[in-house]
């Protein structure tokens, strides 16, 4: 049924239009303050940190605590900007944690150790990167559901990082390869130098979502992949690339593992995919695509991360502590469709 | 046997049907006719039980009937078969038959007793060797007919209402569609049978019923006698008159499409045209009859044999190259198909020409924001905020911003499909003026429409469309509403 409109209603509608427009320019000037829509994370952030400082005064306004939560955040950050490129592009990425392991893994082998702190570096991202363009190949190309492609991705990935180290933690030489350990080790004004890595990942994400071609067409891919390919858009492509820029995020992210636990190990990011979608949801990314932030995505790995870090200062139980997170899910989402909803027309 | 009278349906905006009466007698097939949102569909949901009627009566055998959801109309005795058949591909034959209403015992399904009432079904349509176990997916399209009317019967109907079933089958299944449509009627079922095609409704049908612009305009004409004239007439009587812009006085420039011998199985065939630039061309024809299936060929999103070149050279296939090339398309579903509804206007407007505002990928805002302002302005796209999302703007306007688009850059052809669909009367005298001077400045436009008023007012050439084939092709200036659907419906060419 097509819905040809009587001028009357019109008419109505044109009002409606500027009562819109109104609401639209405030918004736009409160943008410049700070994302407004992301006011609801903010204050769950500051409830946590206020629980915090009632709980344990002692233990965490402290710089180490919160060093150690930024470390903590900075490996499933990168990961986490990656997620949420997939996400917005209408995708699903379940093998980032898979894919970072079996990265550290293949950086850490005796054969790249040889070739010092920089090709292992590099292998990691290629490895990663690899993995990536392997999933976006089979689910632009070979039509997999992008659920398919990459559980079987995390099984394999998984399996191979297991045959590679023989199911050993393998270490990263020192002093040869000591450079990237200093990666954790190494601060400037107190903090880790991962936790820059992290940062610049971050702000590279949000300009590429931003500001260049290929983030607005992530969009549009995510949003309308139909309008997108009558737009002239390669969807498929642009799938593609998008995967292989989260197996980009799992290579850095290897590094960072590295750096922070000194060892590459199959066992390494059990679960993160998890974390990882978790954060994105929370952060106010609609799992079907279309719309996200990386802002958001970010705030709502922060609350995740404060969560785990407040259960651990409080000595309380790790169930518990999951059993919070799975609660927090569901409550994001269900204030974020609230939300959606007022601004439907 | 089924009476409606004054039968009113309000959906936001508009009022899809505004007083309807049907009579249908027991064993007769009663014909419904009317174009395109005249109401069959909104009139076929009322008595499946989609939709509620605000006002009006149902009396069905004496007694008042208010299906008030599709198991009330089952219960009934109401059958609809719809155009887009509604079975569920990956379950068997007999599970669709008996969908919803299994033969089971204790929630536990009785496959066995399911598959022999499937046969006997099937058998009374003239069809066993359908077979009871088959993949509903894998059966071709008649056989899917028939498992859906097996459905219908499978629910003891009195009533069946067939919508456009004849248009997703071939010549001789239409005969044994007719054929069990003959057998239902003599056991006293009473079928609604919806079809554009008039030669079919002279063959089946024994009383027409016709709708216009949500009324009915004549009822229970007979099917055999009355002239295709009154029946076109009653159909296309107006109310609202189009206004369109004077035709270009120049003539058209340089060839710019040319297609050849375009052809895809099962929609269009032999199809060959050219568009020259600062010429509108317009296809008229049925749903169904290749027309918009043809501007996808065009524009490689479908896979078609044939040739189609632009400005004298090939064009590769694929969307990609087509845009390369300086095509631009404004599909049939503006929603669906063309807007990121949540994004804002310029973001709309710049989407099929991002690389022409990015440096190395980085994106131009300012540049990019002032090409959509001024294109904004000049299709006088309001509210002129381009910065809002495109949801928040009326029909007319978001197809505005569809058409900036592809004035992006310069484009040399615009395929248009459906550009006023959904569009209220007054938008749309804006969007002729604006697709006439688009022409004017030397795009050349291929136009789709179901309204052949529109075709035909907007056009400068006409190309009338038949089940695939072009029946016709000639200057627009000359054609008249009547004559293009008499060759639409009775398939005789001028």
């Amino acid at each position: 049924m097509s819905e040809p409109t009587p001028p009357v209603r019109q008419a109505a509608g044109a009002r409606g239009a500027q009562a819109d427009a109104a609401r639209t320019n405030l918004l736009s000037g409160l943008r410049g303050v700070g994302e407004l829509r992301h006011l609801g994370l903010f204050v769950a952030l500051a409830l946590l940190v206020a629980v915090g400082l009632v709980t344990r005064p002692d233990a965490f306004a402290t710089a180490s605590n919160l060093v150690s939560v930024l470390s903590l955040a900075a490996t499933i950050g990168v990961i986490t900007v990656g997620a949420t490129f997939v996400i917005i592009g209408g995708g699903i990425d379940l093998s980032v944690g898979a894919v970072m392991a079996l990265a550290s893994v293949w950086a850490t082998t005796l054969a790249t150790q040889s070739y010092g702190p920089v090709v292992m570096a590099v292998c990691a991202v290629l490895v990663g990167t690899g993995a990536g363009l392997v999933n976006g190949l089979l689910i632009a190309y070979g039509r997999l559901v992008p659920f398919i492609a990459t559980l079987a991705m995390l099984v394999a990935a998984r399996g191979l990082a297991q045959r590679m180290s023989d199911r050993k933690t393998q270490l990263v030489q020192q002093p040869d390869n000591g450079a990237i350990v200093s990666l954790s080790t190494t601060r400037v004004l107190g903090i880790p130098l991962l936790v820059y890595v992290f940062a610049l990942v971050v702000v590279l994400g949000w300009v590429v979502l931003n500001r260049t071609t290929f983030g607005r067409r992530t969009y549009a891919v995510g949003g309308n992949p139909e309008a997108a390919r009558l737009a002239g858009i390669d969807v498929r492509r642009h799938t593609m690339l998008l995967y292989a820029l989260s197996g980009l995020c799992c290579g850095i992210a290897a590094i960072l593992i590295m750096a922070r636990t000194t060892t590459g190990s199959s066992t390494h990011g059990d679960l993160y995919e998890l974390d990882a979608i978790a954060a994105v949801i929370i952060g106010g990314t609609l799992l079907t695509g279309g719309r996200g932030t990386i802002m958001g995505s970010i705030l709502g790995l922060l609350i995740f991360t404060l969560i785990t870090n407040l259960f651990i200062l409080n000595g309380l139980n790790t169930s518990d502590q999951l059993i919070a997170k799975g609660l927090i899910i569901v409550v994001a989402v269900l204030l974020q469709r609230r939300n959606l909803k007022e601004r439907a027309p | 046997m089924l009476v409606m009278r004054g039968i009113v349906k309000q959906f936001p905006g508009v009022r899809a049907l505004d007083g309807v009466d049907l009579d249908v007698r027991a064993g007769e097939v009663h014909c419904l006719l009317g174009q395109n949102g005249a109401g069959k569909s909104t009139l076929i949901k009322v008595l499946a039980g989609v939709h509620q009627p605000d006002e009006g009566t149902i009396t069905f055998n004496g007694a008042e009937a208010r299906p008030g959801s599709p198991i009330d109309a089952i219960r009934l005795g109401f059958a609809t078969i719809y155009q887009e058949l509604d079975l569920v591909d990956g379950l068997s034959v007999a599970e669709n038959i008996f969908l919803g209403h299994e033969h089971a015992r204790l929630g536990f399904v009785d496959r066995a007793a399911g598959r022999r009432a499937a046969r006997e079904v099937l058998e009374r349509l003239g069809h066993p060797e359908i077979r009871p176990n088959a993949e509903v997916g894998r059966l071709p399209p008649a056989a899917k007919q028939v498992v859906s009317m097996a459905r219908a019967l499978s629910h003891d109907a009195r009533l069946i209402i067939m919508d456009e079933p004849s248009a997703a089958l071939a010549h001789d299944e239409v005969a044994n569609l007719f054929r069990i449509i003959r057998e239902l009627t003599a056991q006293g079922v009473a079928v609604v049978y919806i079809s554009h095609r008039l030669e079919e409704i002279r063959e089946i049908g024994d009383r027409v019923t016709v709708l216009k612009d949500g009324r009915t305009v004549a009822v229970g004409l007979p099917a055999r006698d009355t002239p295709t004239s009154r029946v076109v007439s009653l159909m296309t009587g107006r109310d609202v008159e189009y206004v369109f812009p004077p035709r270009s006085s120049r003539p058209p420039g340089e060839e710019v499409l040319r297609v050849e011998g375009l052809s895809a199985p099962g929609a269009f065939s032999g199809v060959s045209f050219s568009v020259r630039a600062g010429e509108i061309v317009g296809l008229a024809g049925l749903v169904g009859s290749g027309r918009s299936e043809i501007l996808e060929a065009v524009y490689g999103a479908r896979r078609a044999a044939g040739r189609v070149l632009l400005g004298g050279r090939p064009v590769r296939r694929g969307v990609t190259h087509a845009v390369r090339s300086g095509m631009g398309l404004a599909p049939e579903e503006r929603k669906a198909q063309a807007l990121l509804l949540d994004q804002s206007v310029t973001a709309n407007i710049t989407l099929g020409s991002l690389p022409g505002f990015a440096r190395f990928g980085w994106i131009d805002r300012g540049r990019e924001r002032a090409e959509a302002a001024r294109l904004a302005d000049l299709l006088d796209i309001r509210p002129p905020d381009t910065e809002r999302p495109v949801r928040t703007l009326s029909g007319g306007n978001q197809q505005k911003a569809v058409l900036a688009r592809w004035l992006v850059g310069g484009r040399r052809l615009l395929l248009l499909d459906e550009p006023t669909r959904g569009v209220d009367v007054g938008a749309r005298a804006e969007l002729y003026a604006v697709i006439r001077d688009l022409a004017d400045r030397g795009i050349a436009v291929l136009l789709v429409s179901s309204e052949v008023p529109e075709v035909l007012g907007l056009s400068d050439r006409v190309l009338v469309l038949r089940e695939g084939t072009v029946i016709h092709e000639g200057d627009a200036a000359v054609l008249d509403e009547h004559r293009v659907l008499d060759m639409i419906m009775e398939g005789r060419a001028a």
